[in-house]
């Protein structure tokens, strides 16, 4: 397989200069998520309006390009949506990561399905995909308010 | 030494990975195995196989004369005084725990002092650490320097009229610091407090004389030193063995076993319940053969020369950072790369063939005190020859190409 596939442009340049890098203000929900095989860390804050939609979303974190990466593309299209679109979206992702489907959310625009599409490089390296999908559960650990840190280890 | 003799008695050499000839560098992880190893097994198995020490017909008498002389091997490797110092394990993990387990039954009290270092991988910490949580003793880490050496005039400074065991290793597996553990048992005996070595990583290595050293413990994984899976020795000086409390129970560990009163066998059978991986065990002897019909000086010459090399060649790449510069360092070498995860170094360098580890490699506090979360690690076995230094250096180079570093 050519490494391009994994390493795509788009993913470099999100691993490179992530996007809603950092601690949002008023952020409303956060969790934490640790993958303790390579040491990635995540941070995902949330900041949900009164109408629940996501107002902002922002990240810290250290780990691989893949991770954050995935972690900056995932703010981005999961940023301005309403929470239950944002819930279906971590849902398509983590179903096309692990179950090899097909991205055919009519949540997504042309352009944010491309973004996310880049990722599915990570299927053909089974060791990464904990990589990919850790910022995923953490957001969704977020959303549903768990105290205790994601761990890949056990969610996976 | 024939480096291409060597090589070809490690039948996986002539496999290929991703249609690459296998670069392995991952040794420090787990060594590969020689044909002599494999045939034993297989041997074995297939035409002697037999348990030990239970029965008495000519399988067993077979099997386990067999089992006995590898501990007889291991004894001569290692230089121990007799061949009941040597018990068979699972691992090196198993071995640290049996120590910390039994010995701190008997000696640890609530704020009793156990010295261990920042280099310890997590096999030489969380066995402590159960006697922290059980019995309330408090763990002390003799800090390293920048360069990866620990600093024997702080470890002094630690110990206290409290410290009761100190346990350390002798090869690290992410700086490959040497460490001096005759200085050490030469401080720890002033004052009476037995040394356990972690020698995961020095066994496959340097020469190795528990006589030499005084340590009290010595602990070694047969898979690190071109053996089986499933096999560790604990060497324990007679005197603690004896006097130490068994560890698991069962059969093979009793000399008597009444309804009121159990009696246990002598060292080392007192240590070994159970069935053993007999088959495992005859064949570590085969590695330990291997080992000294190359001769452990030509081993560590060679092992030196491509350590520097392979230190030289990495070093001129742009944006390499070799961790730890210790004054006497084996081939183990951990690195970073400016603006590429370790991760990713390792998934691209795979391409090639090259089998590295990325991570960090069971030593978190080391990771933590040098700021670092994560390291990609090179490490040289004997068969590593400079072509497999060159093939690593050039998939180095293609991973800042992937990532288009300047
Ligand atoms: C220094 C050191 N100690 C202990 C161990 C644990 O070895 P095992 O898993 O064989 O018990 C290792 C293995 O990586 C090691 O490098």
């Amino acid at each position: 397989m050519d490494l391009k596939e994994l390493y795509q442009d788009i993913i470099l340049e999100h691993g490179k200069s992530p996007k809603n890098f950092g601690k949002c203000e008023k952020y409303t929900h956060e969790a934490k998520g640790h993958n303790p095989l390579c040491g990635d860390q995540v941070h995902v804050y949330l900041k949900l309006n009164n109408e629940k939609n996501v107002d902002n979303v922002t990240f810290e974190g250290t780990g691989c390009a893949i991770s954050i990466a995935s972690t900056s593309i995932m703010t981005e299209l999961v940023k301005g949506k309403s929470l239950e679109t944002a819930k279906k979206i971590v849902i398509d992702f983590l179903n096309m990561i692990k179950n090899t489907q097909e991205i055919k959310s009519n949540d997504l625009d042309e352009d944010q399905k491309i973004k996310i599409m880049s990722l599915s490089g990570v299927k053909q390296y089974p060791m990464r995909v904990k990589c990919a999908t850790l910022a995923w559960h953490t957001l969704t650990s977020a959303i549903n308010g768990k105290k205790e840190e994601v761990n890949t280890e056990v969610i996976d | 030494m024939d480096i291409n003799l060597i090589k070809s008695q490690f039948p996986i050499f002539t496999k290929k990975i991703k249609g690459k000839p296998l670069v392995y560098l991952d040794s420090s992880n787990s060594s590969q195995k020689p044909t002599s190893v494999l045939n034993s097994l297989d041997y074995f198995y297939r035409n002697e196989f037999s348990n030990i020490g239970r029965s008495i017909h000519s399988l067993a008498v077979n099997a386990t004369n067999k089992y006995e002389e590898t501990r007889t091997s291991i004894k001569n490797f290692i230089n121990a005084n007799s061949k009941d110092e040597i018990v068979f394990t699972k691992n090196a993990t198993e071995s640290i725990n049996l120590v910390a387990s039994t010995f701190g039954q008997e000696n640890i009290k609530k704020g009793d002092e156990i010295l261990i270092t920042e280099l310890e991988h997590h096999s030489n910490y969380v066995p402590w650490h159960y006697l922290r949580e059980t019995k309330g003793a408090i763990i002390k880490f003799a800090p390293i320097n920048d360069d990866g050496d620990i600093i024997i005039s702080k470890l002094k400074e630690l110990i206290t009229s409290k410290t009761k065991i100190i346990a350390v290793t002798h090869l690290s597996n992410v700086t490959g610091t040497i460490v001096p553990i005759k200085e050490i048992v030469e401080i720890a005996r002033k004052k009476n407090i037995p040394v356990l070595v972690d020698g995961c990583q020095s066994a496959p290595h340097i020469k190795i004389d528990v006589k030499d050293l005084d340590c009290d413990f010595y602990a070694i994984s047969a898979h690190k030193v071109y053996g089986p899976t499933g096999v560790g020795i604990l060497y324990g000086k007679k005197k603690w063995l004896e006097k130490l409390p068994p560890y698991i129970g069962g059969g093979g560990m009793i000399n008597e076993v009444n309804k009121d009163k159990i009696t246990y066998a002598s060292v080392p059978e007192k240590y070994e319940a159970g069935t053993m991986p007999t088959a495992e065990v005859i064949a570590f002897n085969e590695s330990i053969k291997f080992m000294e019909s190359i001769g452990i000086q030509n081993i560590i010459k060679h092992e030196k020369e491509l350590t520097n090399y392979a230190l030289e060649k990495l070093k001129k790449i742009n944006s390499v950072k070799i961790i730890g510069n210790p004054k006497n360092k084996a081939g183990v070498i951990s690195f970073v790369i400016k603006g590429i995860h370790p991760h990713d170094i390792s998934t691209i360098v795979d391409e090639e063939g090259v089998a590295i580890r990325a991570g960090h490699h069971c030593c978190q506090i080391l990771h933590n005190r040098l700021n670092l979360s994560a390291t990609a690690r090179a490490s040289i076995g004997v068969y590593n020859t400079k072509e497999d230094i060159d093939i690593l250096c050039k998939a180095i180079e293609n991973c800042r190409k992937v990532f288009e570093l300047k």
